[in-house]
């Protein structure tokens, strides 16, 4: 026997001024099943809630409805209440009178008070339909892998290593470190970006609790959070790393030239290779692609083999295939960073084919000290030092025509960073920076930058270059400075474009493999942008860095250290509990066509076989089945689903029914 | 003609040698223009004309009628957030056009002259004497003359010029800072 109490919430003057929520509660009093009807004035107040658990004991309540705000506000705090009063907490209903009434019909009060009515009513009808749900467990493997291995990958596996959980890095190229392992300095100490993250890298690498994977892909990853089975594709090195002990005579040896693209493609590298002198693993990989062993193989013939014949450790093996291999995770920590804009698209730019009109990851090689120039500034064209050198910002940000929309948020300071290195290093080179707006907030960021124009005797000027030139060997540079209102026209001998991050190419299908969401410009997205900013829409798969959008090194680090914490926040379960509002297929009524496998955006329904005795016969047929921990209770299987034989619980067809009929009877 | 050609570091540094104050620093943000009493008046605001000076397009600056107007009231410098003194800019910009004969408001000019003579002599303003030598030297001989006759009704100006105590000290105030100048020039 069902008895249902009601009780409406005036939510202050948010629904008592709109609403008659006396009236409300009057008339439910005379609704089938409803026992006891209320109105307070602050539903989900201590008293409000002690109101609900005395008349639960008083009226021997079985169901409870609140007709208050959303769901999403207060859905959690009155089935806790519920539960206290020693009900099940999902034979509990909410009617959302505020956001969907109040609210919206403000100045039309009878007729509010009227559809508030109808939501307590439909309320009641579903509540009557509710069961008794309880929540599932599933277990946790207690490990995680973090995909990426720069400063934000290194970060977060480090921070989860210690705290005593095993924790893998995938790493695509050769070597730990990404793109902070390019950049001479960092912005606004001037640290040593490399002197900095060695330490960093060495920790990693020689953590009890940290495996790396380099030169290795994500393949596919199946499960859900705290079972995820992850596909890993291990990239053919053509050196056993058991054998090789790094001591690098073979890339010395190696006839075999390729662009070196840890260099910016400054200089070439040979065809064996470590990216850069502190790789780690500091074990040389072959570029196939470049080598004249394998270059040859593909015209049959088979050619060079110095590094075989040099190696004192008989580690090349040119036989190496690519291994494919499941490891088990628990939590997923992306971590894949950015990559640079390219300005070639620029006509009035020159179409990236001036050389002298570098990037800023370009000057970042040629201003450091193992770059290919030693460090010195030299123009690319004729390796002569610079008299003046012209930067520009915002090529390619806050250019929704040609780029994109978004600031890339470090363009402001790592120009100023490098307007000051230049000035460092050449005394005698002018430095003059194009800009729309300087912004720097972070902390000493604004003071850094006013120290680069009053003590390093920068020039800013305000306004975007509209056209760069080459002049014989010069470059001319047009801007307009729109603080004065006039056109200025600099002769340059280097010109440095500060290009925007954008996410790596092959992100949105980073995305659709993992099954998380990804925005417009290919950015991983965030579950909530203020309340959720490491966690995704999928449970148990979080984001650090420039994977997420633009981002700074301290920001990149802190937001790794976040990621960690809810990693281990999750390892550190031994069961996760799972909501209980999932939907179920009835296998008798199922007719395995499968169309509900397709539409279901978690991958949480597989077709299986089950075999049944038929007219006497033991046949096998296909019926579609749900993983509860998987599933998410989006419902949409339920909507496809051709013979009603998906239901998601709590939410069950006979439950929606039962609200539409209440709704038409109020009508008729 | 390029950026470079039209900047003059010589004449940068000579006005941050004079003025003592570093034009680098100012951020452009407008406050100054913002709260000038006269900036509607002037060709260019006082932003402006600081944006000239560190871009080391001083003599540009020294042409502009917006030195000349400036009042020296030294709100811009009051309010300056980065503490920016425009003021003695505008002042030390006025001085070195003068010396090389760009004076872009003569008329202001003149009664700047014609001020500093009298309180030289006199030891203090006579009014009487500084509209009269204004009107005859700018040519302007009735201007602001209906304010007179009220003006000495009420007692606001007196006919007969008031000579202060110890005059003489004003005059060596004068002769000591034209040494200063000289020192000051010589050291260049």
């Amino acid at each position: 026997m069902e008895r249902v109490g009601v009780f409406v919430c005036h939510c202050g003057s948010n629904i008592g001024s709109v609403v008659d929520c006396a009236k409300v509660a009057e008339e439910l009093r005379n609704y089938p099943n409803v026992v006891h009807s209320v109105d307070y004035k602050y539903m989900c107040s201590e008293p409000g809630q002690n109101l609900i658990k005395e008349a639960v004991k008083e009226h021997n309540l079985n169901r409870v409805v609140v007709c208050s705000c959303s769901p999403r506000m207060h859905e959690n705090t009155f089935r806790a209440c519920v539960a206290q009063a020693g009900l099940n907490p999902y034979m509990f209903e909410m009617a959302n009178i505020r956001e969907h009434c109040s609210w919206v019909h403000a100045g039309h009060n009878e007729e509010a008070t009227a559809k508030a009515i109808d939501l307590a009513k439909m309320a009641v009808a579903k509540v009557c339909k509710n069961k008794e749900l309880k929540k599932g467990h599933s277990p946790v493997t207690k490990r995680a892998l973090v995909v990426g291995g720069g400063i934000a990958g290194i970060q977060a596996a480090l921070d989860i290593a210690n705290n005593g959980y095993q924790v893998d890095i995938l790493e695509r190229t050769p070597s730990i470190g990404g793109k902070m392992a390019q950049i001479d300095k960092t912005f606004p100490t001037i640290d040593c970006s490399a002197c900095i993250l060695t330490p960093r890298m060495v920790e990693a690498s020689s953590h009890p609790n940290i495996k790396l994977i380099t030169f290795a892909e994500l393949e596919k990853v199946e499960g859900y959070v705290g079972n995820f089975d992850v596909t890993i594709r291990s990239k053919a090195r053509s050196v056993d790393m058991s054998k090789c002990t790094g001591c690098g005579t073979c890339m010395t040896k190696c006839p075999g030239k390729a662009d070196d693209e840890f260099n910016m493609n400054l200089q070439k590298r040979p065809a064996i290779y470590t990216p850069f002198p502190q790789a780690i693993p500091n074990k040389p990989v072959i570029d196939r692609e470049s080598c004249l062993k394998f270059k040859s193989r593909k015209d049959g013939k088979d050619v060079c083999g110095i590094c075989a014949k040099v190696c004192p450790a008989g580690a090349i093996d040119y036989e190496q295939e690519d291994e494919i291999f499941v490891e088990h995770y628990g939590a997923i920590v992306m971590a894949t960073g950015y990559d640079q804009f390219d300005h070639s698209v620029y006509g009035e730019y020159g179409y990236g084919k001036y050389p002298d009109v570098i990037s800023g990851l370009h000057f970042e090689r040629l201003v450091n000290a193992s770059g290919p120039t030693m460090g010195h500034i030299v123009r690319p064209s004729d390796h002569k030092e610079p008299k003046t050198v012209v930067m520009v910002k915002c090529v390619g940000s806050r250019d929704p025509e040609h780029g994109k929309s978004y600031c890339s948020r470090t363009c402001c300071m790592y120009s100023a960073k490098q307007a000051t290195l230049i000035r460092d290093h050449c005394p005698d080179t002018k430095v003059y920076i194009f800009y729309m707006d300087v912004r720097t907030p972070g902390k000493g960021y604004d003071e850094f930058y006013n120290r680069t124009r009053e003590e390093y005797g920068v020039e800013y000027i305000r306004g975007r270059v509209s056209k760069i030139y080459q002049d014989g060997e010069q470059l001319i540079v047009k801007g307009e400075d729109s603080l004065l209102g006039r056109p200025v026209e600099i002769l340059a001998d280097m010109v440095i474009l500060a290009d925007a991050m954008i996410p790596q190419n092959d992100a949105a299908k980073m995305a659709q493999i993992v099954g998380i969401g990804y925005d417009n410009d290919g950015w991983f997205t965030e579950a909530h942008a203020k309340l959720g900013p490491v966690e995704t829409h999928t449970a148990g798969i979080f984001l650090a860095g420039a994977c997420q959008g633009p981002k700074d090194i301290p920001d990149t680090v802190a937001q790794a250290g976040a990621a960690a914490v809810k990693v281990c926040g999750l390892l550190s379960k031994d069961q996760l509990e799972t909501d209980p509002c999932t939907s179920e297929i009835d296998p008798a009524l199922c007719a395995g066509c499968g169309h509900c496998v397709g539409v279901c955006p978690y991958k949480a329904i597989s077709l299986e076989t089950i075999e049944e005795r038929k007219a006497g016969k033991t046949i096998s047929r296909q019926v579609a089945k749900v993983n509860a921990s998987l599933c998410q209770g989006c419902g949409a299987c339920t909507v496809t689903c051709r013979s009603s034989a998906a239901n998601l619980n709590h939410f069950t067809n006979a439950q929606i029914l039962a609200e539409v009929d209440a709704l038409c009877q109020t009508i008729l | 003609m390029t950026l470079q050609e039209m900047q003059n570091q010589e004449l940068r540094d000579e006005l941050f040698l004079r003025s003592q104050v570093d034009v680098t620093k100012c951020y452009q943000c407008g406050k100054c223009t913002a709260g000038c009493p006269v900036a509607e008046h002037m060709d260019y605001g006082p932003r402006q004309v600081m944006r000239m000076a560190q871009m080391g397009l001083v003599e540009e600056a020294m042409k502009t009628k917006a030195i000349w107007l400036c009042a020296t009231c030294e709100t811009c410098s009051t309010r300056c957030p980065k503490g920016v003194e425009v003021a003695k800019v505008m002042e030390t910009l006025r001085i070195m056009a003068k010396e090389r004969g760009y004076i872009a408001e003569k008329n202001i000019d003149k009664f700047n002259n014609i001020y500093n003579t009298i309180v030289k002599s006199l030891g203090r303003m006579y009014e009487p004497g500084l509209i009269v030598s204004r009107n005859v030297a700018t040519g302007h001989l009735f201007q602001d003359t209906s304010y007179g006759i009220p003006y000495l009704a009420k007692q606001k100006l007196n006919l007969v010029p008031h000579k202060p105590k110890n005059s003489e000290e004003i005059k060596s105030i004068f002769a000591k800072a034209a040494a200063m100048d000289e020192a000051e020039r010589g050291n260049r």
